[in-house]
């Protein structure tokens, strides 16, 4: 396989975009990225994205978006891995230019959620529908479920989960992009509605609209173009049981796990080779669980870690979503993996600003679909 | 729900029926047509024991549309005595008091009502033992 190279970015602003369509924020982002990566054509373009046809009626979306970025006849694909569809995207971009068939791809995402759909309906479709969904659980209730389960086994506490969404909103502040650009404190996310027990409003992730892109290349169109890009040194994916309660454990995230295993043996590094780490902390309990399950703390100590500051940016031994996450940045589904790419990206070539980690040379983006039916982490290391 | 959908899965919503591999003796349910465990193809049918414990559970406050009116309602996964889990309401209970470890049973209830089809979708709920 050829050397891959991210070489161009570009996002919109994550949050309730009520005046603009999807196409309309895919093609700001994809354009942006064009031209960032300062490429004349892209060979093709993968989006991510989890479920255009029940948020706005609109299947075929990598014709659609094709057509209004002006692109035609590339071939255009979207990739579907529910919350997981932009981390998809991006390896199905990463794949095509390893493997030698195209030099430029493009891997976007975009979901347009707030255009009047039942939302809490349609991200249950990427669970169980039949014998999960069926019997009315959620969303928020699964990875409850999970939280609770946590907490039983390793006591696990509602202050530590919500520690997790004061330093992502900490950090998420300081991003332009981001949904929510405001601090929260303990007793804000302690007090807030409860949406399923233990998990409250500020624990979960927010129902957003917004697009992100990337342009990937060849290592040898990258060095040509003069200007700075980030290695792609892994690319792993791995599936499990769709329902939660198939699962061997309730606490452990298996697919989280073995892909882990596969990207650190692709990029032949250890955990502590690691950087800063972008983790799909869809719910607080989500990246508790995921920053043990890949390997940053031993199993159970998650929580703790949070608390005693080793995530933050600042003197954190492992700086955890210093995008703010999706619990701040904002998660349209699709676009999630790809904003995550970008954040790597940023920090890498030391463009990240007031969220500029330390020494980053070496970033992790870690991208999950449903209750971890699917799971997707890249490696990026800085040129 | 529509109704050729909900009709063929009533033998493991009415009657718990699972499928037992012929070849590793793994239960699965609903049936499946391939054991996860060994690839094993053959299977029988069996019936699920109705009696377990809750091993984790949550109380739903916000649901989707089809399940505004019910809320607060307890969702959790419980084991079987058989060591098969499923995801199942807890019914009959203050939601408030459940505890993971709990006894149940499972019984025959209304799960939901599907406004499009026009047919009231039946299953199982756990209430305590």
């Amino acid at each position: 396989m050829r050397d891959v190279a991210v070489i161009g970015t570009g996002m919109t602003k994550f949050g309730e975009l009520w005046g603009r369509s999807i196409k309309d924020i895919f093609v700001e982002a994809a354009q942006n990225a064009i031209e960032d990566a300062g490429v004349d054509h892209i060979d093709s373009l993968y989006v991510g994205s989890m479920s255009p046809g029940l948020f706005v009626g609109q299947e075929h979306l990598g014709a659609v978006l094709a057509d209004y970025l002006g692109v035609n006849p590339i071939p255009a694909t979207r990739v579907e891995s529910a919350c997981a569809s932009g981390g998809a995207a991006f390896r199905q971009a990463f794949l095509e230019v390893a493997s030698g068939a195209s030099d430029i791809v493009l891997a976007g995402g975009v979901e347009k959620m707030t255009d009047g759909a039942d939302v809490t309906d349609v991200l249950a479709t990427a669970a169980d529908q039949e014998y999960e969904v069926y019997h009315g659980i959620t969303f928020p209730g699964l990875y409850a479920m999970i939280a609770k389960a946590h907490m039983h086994q390793y006591g696990t506490t509602r202050e530590q989960m919500a520690a997790v969404a004061v330093k992502n909103h900490r950090n998420g502040a300081k991003h332009p992009n981001a949904q929510f650009r405001s601090e929260v404190t303990l007793e804000q996310v302690i007090g807030s509605t409860m949406v399923a027990d233990p998990l409250r409003l500020l624990d979960c992730s927010p129902v957003s609209d917004g697009a992100a892109a990337v342009v990937v290349a060849s290592l040898d169109v990258a060095k040509k173009l003069n200007k700075s890009f980030a290695k792609v040194i892994a690319s792993a994916q791995s599936s499990d049981t769709i329902a939660l309660h198939n699962r061997e454990s309730l606490t452990t995230l298996k697919s989280v796990v073995n892909a882990a295993q596969k990207a650190y043996k692709m990029a032949n590094i250890k955990p502590t080779d690691v950087n800063l780490v972008e983790v799909h902390d869809c719910f607080t309990i989500a990246e508790i669980v995921v920053s043990e399950d890949l390997g940053f703390f031993e199993k159970g100590k998650g929580g703790e870690a949070v608390v005693k500051g080793l995530t933050a940016i600042e003197c954190g031994r492992i700086p955890i979503n210093t995008s703010g996450g999706l619990k701040a940045k904002g998660h349209p589904v699709g676009a999630t993996g790809i904003a995550q790419i970008i954040e790597l990206y940023e920090q890498l070539t030391a463009k990240a600003g007031p969220r500029q980690a330390k020494n980053a040379r070496i970033g992790m983006a870690q991208n999950m679909g449903g209750s971890g039916a699917s799971c997707v982490i890249h490696i990026l290391e800085a040129q | 729900m529509i109704t050729a959908r909900y009709h063929r899965e009533i033998p493991q919503r009415y009657r718990l029926e699972a499928g037992k591999c012929v070849k590793c003796g793994g239960v699965h349910f609903p049936p499946r047509r391939i054991c996860p465990k060994c690839k094993g193809k053959a299977f029988e049918t069996v019936r699920l024991s109705d009696e377990g414990r809750l091993v984790t559970f949550t109380v739903v406050r916000v649901a989707s549309d089809k399940f505004s009116k019910q809320t607060p309602f307890a969702v959790g996964i419980v084991e079987l005595n058989d060591g098969v889990r499923v995801t199942t309401q807890i019914a009959d209970v203050e939601v408030d008091k459940l505890e993971v470890g709990q006894k149940v049973k499972l019984v025959f209830r209304r799960i939901q009502e599907d406004g499009k089809a026009g047919i009231l979708c039946y299953g199982y709920k756990a209430i305590l033992a």
